[in-house]
């Protein structure tokens, strides 16, 4: 076998990823893993062989442990794995390219499955720049690779589980909380119960829940109900913190870290690339690829699992991604298909009762309207300092859409690609023109999906295989 | 802003952060070690050149962008740290010499 050439080609090491390599490698399939991180785990299981080495897996609890098991079946899969790998085209075909130690390569493979995760959802409020301000998903992340925590007690603001998950990690490590604004409009719980008796069968996870929320209120430090707006100050760093709740009380604090979280979205960037179709998802407030019930996109053998393919969790990407490998394996002739159907029906039940509880976190964590609409002089699009009252002008100028305007005021040309403005730009576009978000439509993703640079793309060695095509006249 | 609570006894290194030496541990990231100076901000930006500092670390944002051993604009969040790795901050925009 050439050493570029497998079967299979996994974007992403979570558990998605890892979930879909040992079941494609059981079948039989070669299998080539990619993924950014220098470790196995995706970011609920980051630095999971390191840490489970040492006591501090103890206080990251249960389900981060239960990484290390998934991570060593992973390693032994026999897959090709490649850690710190920066994939940033893939053409139909399908070759990859990517980026490893400054020196880009291509790599071929005859089926896709793409499980890059998602990433917190982005929170654009006045100040959210500052040096200070961090994602509490960063945090967590600092927590578990560095083993390190707020050096003075820290402020958080938002919803989800996540906040309450790493508040109770940070405080059995050791670490101090001087508040929680907790951004849950009123009357959320109302409108999630309705989704509750589905979801039933995860009392395990409501009691979880549960008790880090009793844990916190025990632990004594302020916990600010309905926060609708927030605003950092300071100079060159972060150094006050203005909250004003929905029924309009206000407070100043002093801070020096801010960790801010509404949520997860889907990574799709890769998927738009590919030109898979992707429709909006009402519950979750973003867009997911549209899949078969094997996950398989609108574009043959490109495959997406994970929470890539719609919020889950780890519990359900897992399922995801065995599915997936299934479909491949039985599609390059190495399962029948009758095998894969009757494997699938067992990881399709473990989906669905991974998943029986996420409308009831969705209904009761959906993002405040305020993070879709934040004032004026609020910077948008990081990369390129736009602000929402620029993109609000141009956005009435005429009926652009959100491609448009990122031409005329830079909005999401900058490094990250419009991974920090995207749904910003689509609900800002949305309200001036009075028009349904999911109409409004994303930016159109275009290969590098990371930055390229041109030393990177002269390191391609295979550059003289382009003399396969006819040379130019 | 952010402090380690152990001590990485046999896996400790030192990194130079704009040619001044600092501790850091085999494993971690160079936007951790950033975040642990007393300056944590990585980089001013191309537009108005105000200070930035690492904002998602898991390779999204793009804040943590700085110059490792003569490479300009490398994700700090995505880099794990080596022995004696050369960071600097980078200003501004990014010259095309870097």
């Amino acid at each position: 076998m050439n050493v570029n050439e497998t079967d299979l080609l996994i974007v992403g090491a979570g558990p998605a990823g890892m979930a879909a390599a040992v079941t494609a490698r059981r079948h039989g399939l070669s299998v080539r893993v990619l993924d950014d991180q220098p470790a196995p785990g995706g970011q609920i299981w980051r630095a999971i062989e390191t840490v489970a080495a040492t006591p501090r897996l103890a206080r990251l609890g249960e389900s981060y442990r239960a990484g290390a098991d998934r991570a060593s079946a992973f390693r032994s899969c026999g897959a090709l794995y490649e850690p710190e790998s920066q994939l940033w085209q893939i053409e139909p075909g399908f070759r990859a390219f990517l980026t490893q130690q400054g020196k880009a390569r291509s790599v071929t493979a005859r089926a896709v499955i793409l499980a890059t995760g998602a990433q917190e959802r982005p929170v654009p409020f006045p100040g959210w720049t500052l040096p200070g301000v961090l994602t509490v998903g960063a945090a967590q992340i600092l927590l578990k690779t560095a083993d390190s925590v707020p050096t003075s007690p820290v402020w958080i603001a938002g919803c989800g589980p996540l906040p309450l998950l790493y508040m109770t990690q940070l405080l059995a490590a050791g670490g101090r909380i001087a508040g929680f604004l907790d951004t849950t409009p009123r009357g959320r719980i109302g409108a999630a119960l309705r989704h509750l008796p589905k979801g039933l069968g995860r009392l395990a996870d409501l009691a979880k829940g549960l008790s880090w929320s009793l844990a916190l209120k025990r632990a004594g430090f302020p916990i600010i109900h309905h926060v609708a707006e927030l605003r950092a100050e300071g100079a060159g760093r972060l150094e006050s913190l203005h909250y004003r709740t929905q029924d309009g009380r206000e407070g100043e604090v002093t801070a020096e870290v801010l960790l801010v979280h509404e949520g997860v979205v889907p990574n799709i960037h890769a998927p738009l690339a590919l030109g898979c179709a992707v429709s909006w998802h009402a519950g979750q407030h973003c867009y997911v690829p549209e899949l078969d019930s094997w996950g398989e996109t609108s574009q043959v053998n490109v495959f997406v699992a994970g929470d890539g393919a719609g919020i889950g969790g780890a519990e359900a990407a897992e399922p995801r991604g065995r599915i997936a490998a299934l479909r491949v394996a039985a599609r390059l002739g190495k399962l029948g298909e009758g095998e894969a159907e009757s494997a699938a029906r067992s990881e399709r039940s473990r989906l669905a009762r991974a998943l029986a509880l996420r409308p009831f976190l969705d209904a009761l964590y959906a993002p405040r309207p305020q993070v879709f609409a934040p004032a004026d002089e609020t910077l948008v699009c990081r990369c390129e300092e736009v602000t929402a009252g620029e993109l609000r002008a141009r956005a009435v100028q005429g009926r652009p859409g959100p491609n448009q305007i990122k031409a005329f005021t830079r909005a999401g040309m900058g490094p990250c690609q419009g991974r920090q403005c995207g749904y910003t730009m689509a609900h800002i576009v949305a309200a001036a023109q009075n028009r349904p978000v999911e109409e409004v439509g994303f930016y159109r993703i275009r290969p590098p999906l990371k930055p390229v640079t041109l030393g990177e793309l002269a390191s391609l060695g295979e550059l003289a295989s382009l003399d396969e095509r006819e040379p130019a006249a | 802003m952010f402090r380690k609570l152990h001590d990485p006894g046999a896996q400790a290194i030192t990194i130079f952060i704009d040619g001044r030496p600092v501790p850091a541990e085999l494993g971690e990231s160079v936007a951790a070690v950033l975040l642990r100076q007393p300056e944590a901000w990585c980089r001013t930006t191309p537009v108005s050149e105000s200070p930035r500092a690492p904002y998602c670390m898991m390779g999204v944002c793009f804040e943590c962008l700085v110059e490792v051993d003569g490479l300009a604009s490398v994700q700090g969040c995505l880099t794990p740290v080596r022995s004696g790795m050369r960071i600097a901050r980078q200003q501004g925009p990014r010259s095309l010499s870097a």
